[in-house]
């Protein structure tokens, strides 16, 4: 098959799989927060809610579209274009998983690997700050306004401490090409450990791993570094005058951006697909135990409901989850979906800690917020590649 | 395919360029020079130069013109007004403009050897390796002796800044 076939595929299931993501992404999050502050989240549309993504689509879709007066009218529907381009255009290089053969092609689950794949990425994540910005600056808001500004702030503050996080990942991977520094974390110490560059030798990365989560935080705007959007002073922020499908396209490149990082903290801490212990010790068996185990639970509260239509939808659940177990049990299936198991329950483990933290923390003062990053963030992250580098000089063999 | 690209690009860089000048608004100015940037690392990247399209993005088009940007939201500043044009500018602007870029491009075209044309996927050493180990080999001097320049002004531009001198 063709080169751009090829490519034309492979970027439509990547578009495909990742718009089902966000959408319920959104779902997810509001599910665990509500359950966090002990409420029920979206319940009415569809079982559990499942259909909340697709009714919140029309709603926005159907929505009346608004434009400021006085609205620099062309920046004005710029910057929404620019957050969802640049946020989809992330996933161009992102490795899901190794090579696999499907009908007959052997291809990498990744759209393009770039030798440059890292640096690209960070052009991204330093050119979406005018989206923010220029949404805040055109919607002729006070509001916006500033939230434009302290995003675009917070933003360039960020990017700081996280590029040298990177840096000292990369003394340990030696290339710039994602596939490479996944491939770079293959193997275990002592036939346990994972060479994971948070475990990796001559200088376990676990500082930067900390400090890149961190800034992933702040550049995706979200709790507890919210403050571009922050409600009780802002109103929304740098999005206040956007509505209809302008709104959804933030709102869209908010979430993309958050799986972006957590991808990228897969990669470049967690050893990508890798599994997280040798198949010596049962690690092949895993993919199908956690699904075979979710739909074991699943039934369980389907016959012990705690609502009534509880004992119709959990059982139907429970079975998806058993046929999800089974098709990891075929071998052939299992070789091509276990590294994308992986890779997509470290991701989600991320994703969940973001929803998380965003259900248990409170927000930043803007002076703590900055201070915290030129202060502690940027010198710990500085000394932390120094130790990362002398330690790679002194030790090569180790690395 | 490099040509159609190279004909796009630099359209979009000449045409941004243009723009920049023209726009009466800072902003737009501002972001008439980040499609400048932009293009222009594309060229690099048809030319070979990988690593200095991804830096020519992350810090010209991202860190450089944000601060630019984010200067212009913070002062607020709106459009500017023509000023009335002087007797020089209005008469001998554009012919005097024609005759520089003319004697520009006759001196570049005598000096420069004919032959040696540049062509698409003729350099290879554009990979972040080969740039890294030249810039700490070869060039490691004026490599340093650029980053002290930078300190000297940033050590500069505290001191101006400060309140009392």
């Amino acid at each position: 098959m063709d080169f751009i076939t090829l490519s034309v595929i492979k970027a439509l299931v990547i578009a495909a799989v990742l718009m089902t993501t966000l959408a319920y992404l959104q779902w997810v999050e509001r599910k665990v927060i509500a359950h966090i502050q002990l409420r029920m989240g979206p319940s009415r549309v569809g079982p559990h809610g499942l259909l909340q993504p697709l009714a919140d689509v029309i709603k926005l879709l159907t929505k009346e579209d608004l434009i400021p007066s006085h609205a620099s009218k062309f920046l004005y529907i710029l910057a929404p274009f620019l957050a969802v381009t640049l946020a989809l255009l992330s996933f161009a290089v992102v490795p899901f998983g190794p090579e696999v053969e499907v009908f007959g092609v052997r291809t990498p689950v990744q759209l393009t690997d770039l030798n440059i794949g890292l640096l690209f990425l960070l052009a991204i994540s330093s050119v979406s700050v005018y989206a923010v910005a220029l949404a805040g600056w055109s919607s002729n808001n006070k509001y916006a306004l500033l939230g434009g500004l302290r995003s675009s702030a917070q933003m360039i503050s960020y990017e700081l401490p996280m590029a040298v996080a990177l840096a000292s990942v990369l003394l340990l991977a030696n290339t710039l090409s994602l596939r490479e520094i996944v491939d770079s974390q293959q193997g275990y110490y002592l036939g346990f450990l994972p060479k994971w560059n948070i475990f990796r030798l001559p200088f376990p990365q676990i500082l930067s791993f900390a400090i890149f989560l961190i800034c992933a935080f702040a550049e995706t705007n979200r709790v507890p570094f919210d403050l571009p959007e922050a409600e009780n002073e802002l109103v929304a922020g740098f999005h206040t005058e956007y509505s209809s499908m302008k709104f959804a396209a933030f709102f869209m490149a908010e979430y993309a951006n958050m799986i972006t990082g957590c991808a990228l903290a897969t990669i470049l801490f967690l050893g990508g697909w890798h599994p997280a212990w040798p198949a010596e010790f049962g690690s092949h068996l895993a993919p199908a135990g956690v699904f075979f185990l979710a739909g074991g639970i699943a039934l369980y509260h389907g016959t012990h409901p705690a609502r009534p239509r509880d004992r119709r939808t959990l059982p139907i659940i429970a079975v998806v989850f058993w046929i999800l177990a089974a098709s990891f049990v075929i071998p052939g299936a299992r070789a091509a979906l276990a590294p994308l198991f992986w890779f997509a329950a470290k991701t989600g483990i991320l994703l969940f800690s973001f929803i998380w933290v965003r259900g248990t923390l409170p927000r930043f003062r803007y002076d703590q917020l900055m201070r915290f990053t030129w202060k502690f963030l940027f010198p710990l992250a500085m000394a932390n590649l120094m130790a990362t580098g002398l330690l790679v000089a002194l030790f090569p063999e180790l690395s | 395919m490099d040509a159609v690209l190279f004909l796009v690009f630099a359209l979009i860089a000449v045409t941004c360029a243009a723009n920049l000048v023209v726009q009466t608004h800072p902003i737009t100015s501002a972001l008439s020079l980040i499609g400048v940037m932009g293009s222009l690392a594309v060229l690099y990247l048809l030319l070979g130069g990988e690593f200095i399209a991804a830096v020519q993005v992350i810090v010209y088009a991202g860190a450089i013109m944000v601060l630019f940007v984010f200067v212009i939201m913070l002062l607020n500043a709106g459009a500017e007004r023509p000023a009335g044009r002087s007797f020089v500018a209005r008469y001998l602007g554009v012919p005097v403009l024609v005759i520089f870029l003319g004697l520009l491009s006759y001196v570049i075209q005598s000096r420069l050897p004919a032959s040696e044309a540049v062509r698409f996927g003729e350099f290879q050493g554009g990979a972040p390796a080969e740039v890294g180990r030249l810039l700490f080999t070869r060039y490691v001097l004026p490599f340093e002796v650029t980053s002290v320049l930078i300190l000297v002004a940033i050590l500069g531009a505290i001191v101006l800044g400060r309140k009392e001198l």
